[in-house]
């Protein structure tokens, strides 16, 4: 049962992954790229860790891939802010 | 998981591995390079927790991957402001594109001489038989050894002669940067966003490091990951424009660029005035002696690392943040 749920978790999270590859080789510009990437992810790495946390054999363990997931998310958001912000600079010329 | 999808898995990681340092070599922009020797560096540390050896991928993650990438950074960014260099007279570009074909064969040739010697290190060590002798040994003496983690009893207590003069070389780069005279100032205040990641990632890394220095005693993690991450949190700070990046001003820091090699000789030596020869721990005292050393190892590297990182003399606090106060009127 745990075994089903932690791959069906870690299924959808390498499908938000694909999907975010996709997304950064196909779409047009930058900025949708940045947001495809991002988006999908965080949230690929959520359903990835939380499938993992499953097989954890403590909660100590659980509580450390968790971690992980929110330490990339801040991590992730705020690169995605700053690429953004310089390209956008750069476009305005300012 | 069973050894097909595992072959399976290390097969694409070497591609993958192989791949990224020819895209990164090849390259004619140098910060693509760059990007793709931090993505290298990172695929590389996966392949040393493959090898199981979580203590290499570590060091090569934090600074392999992470403190190379970000010096290499800075130095595309110092070298080419504004990318002005496509301007430049051809006549000279000529010259300078044949003394770089020359010096690329030179490192093609020097690289290729040490890979042989290495595969031939470690084909010669795989016929030798029986190749186990230096696990079993330190395994068997592991006890006396202070610490419970055989990579820290290595580096620490069975080679601790090697990891000292690594620490003099370390010490020796510091000086080399100082010689390049003062920093510059430093980059501009982050906006309200990158600011806010600062606030709450700069103590995380500081702990972590702690935590890393701790666990090295009975499990991967030790001296120079918890410097790695010591000094990530002081890059993280000067990106951020902060005139303070946890560095101390003038006699203080160099006391700290000088407490790894300084701690470890005054343990050996105080060791040889009791009698015993040099970094010769006695076992009843070797845990609490390893823990000291590591900690000034720490403080050392971190302050290296980052010193590298900077690119000089650090300038004080104050003249830092005058200086940032001038930049922003001019930008008025």
């Amino acid at each position: 049962m745990i075994d089903l749920l932690s791959s069906l978790l870690i299924l959808a999270g390498l499908f938000f992954y694909l999907a975010g590859s996709i997304g950064l080789l196909r779409l047009p510009d930058l900025y949708s790229r940045l947001h495809a990437l991002t988006k999908a992810d965080n949230l690929g790495l959520g359903l990835l860790s939380a499938g993992l946390a499953l097989h954890a054999q403590d909660l100590l363990m659980m509580l450390k891939l968790m971690l992980i997931w929110l330490a990339v998310l801040a991590a992730s958001a705020t690169s995605a802010h700053l690429i953004a912000r310089q390209a956008r600079r750069q476009e305005t010329g300012s | 998981m069973n050894a097909t999808s595992l072959l399976v898995f290390d097969g694409l990681l070497l591609c993958s591995i192989v791949g990224l340092a020819w895209a990164s070599l090849a390259s004619h922009d140098e910060r693509r390079g760059v990007i793709l020797f931090i993505a290298f560096g990172l695929l590389l540390a996966v392949a040393w927790g493959r090898l199981l050896a979580p203590d290499v991928a570590l060091a090569e993650a934090a600074i392999g991957a992470g403190l190379s990438g970000a010096l290499l950074l800075a130095a595309v960014r110092k070298q080419s402001p504004g990318s002005s260099r496509t301007h430049a007279n051809p006549d000279r570009n000529r010259s300078e594109s044949g003394a770089k074909v020359v010096l690329q064969w030179l490192v093609t040739l020097l690289c290729a001489a040490l890979a042989g010697t290495l595969a031939w290190a470690l084909l010669h060590a795989l016929s030798s038989t029986p190749h186990d002798t230096l696990p079993r040994a330190i395994s068997d003496n592991l006890v006396a050894s202070g610490v419970s983690n055989p990579v820290t009893a290595v580096l620490l207590n069975f080679r601790a002669y090697d990891t000292l003069l690594e620490l003099a070389v370390l010490l020796t780069a510091v000086l080399g940067i100082f010689a390049l005279g003062q920093a510059t100032a430093g980059y501009q205040p982050a906006g309200p966003v990158f600011d806010g990641l600062v606030r709450w990632l700069v103590p995380v890394l500081i702990l972590t490091a702690g935590y890393l220095l701790w666990v090295g005693a009975h499990a991967p993690g030790g001296a120079f990951q918890a410097g790695a991450t010591l000094a990530a949190a002081g890059v993280v700070l000067r990106l951020a424009g902060r005139s303070r990046i946890g560095l101390p001003d003038g006699f203080a820091l160099r006391i700290v660029m000088a407490a790894g090699v300084g701690v470890f000789l005054l343990v050996g030596l105080t060791l040889l005035l009791l009698g015993r020869s040099f970094l010769d721990y006695p076992p009843a005292w070797a845990s609490a002696l390893i823990l000291l050393i590591e900690t000034a190892a720490m403080l050392s590297i971190a302050a290296t690392l980052l010193l590298a990182f900077v690119g000089g003399q650090p300038q004080s606090a104050g003249v830092t943040a005058a200086a940032n106060r001038q930049r922003e009127e001019i930008s008025r």
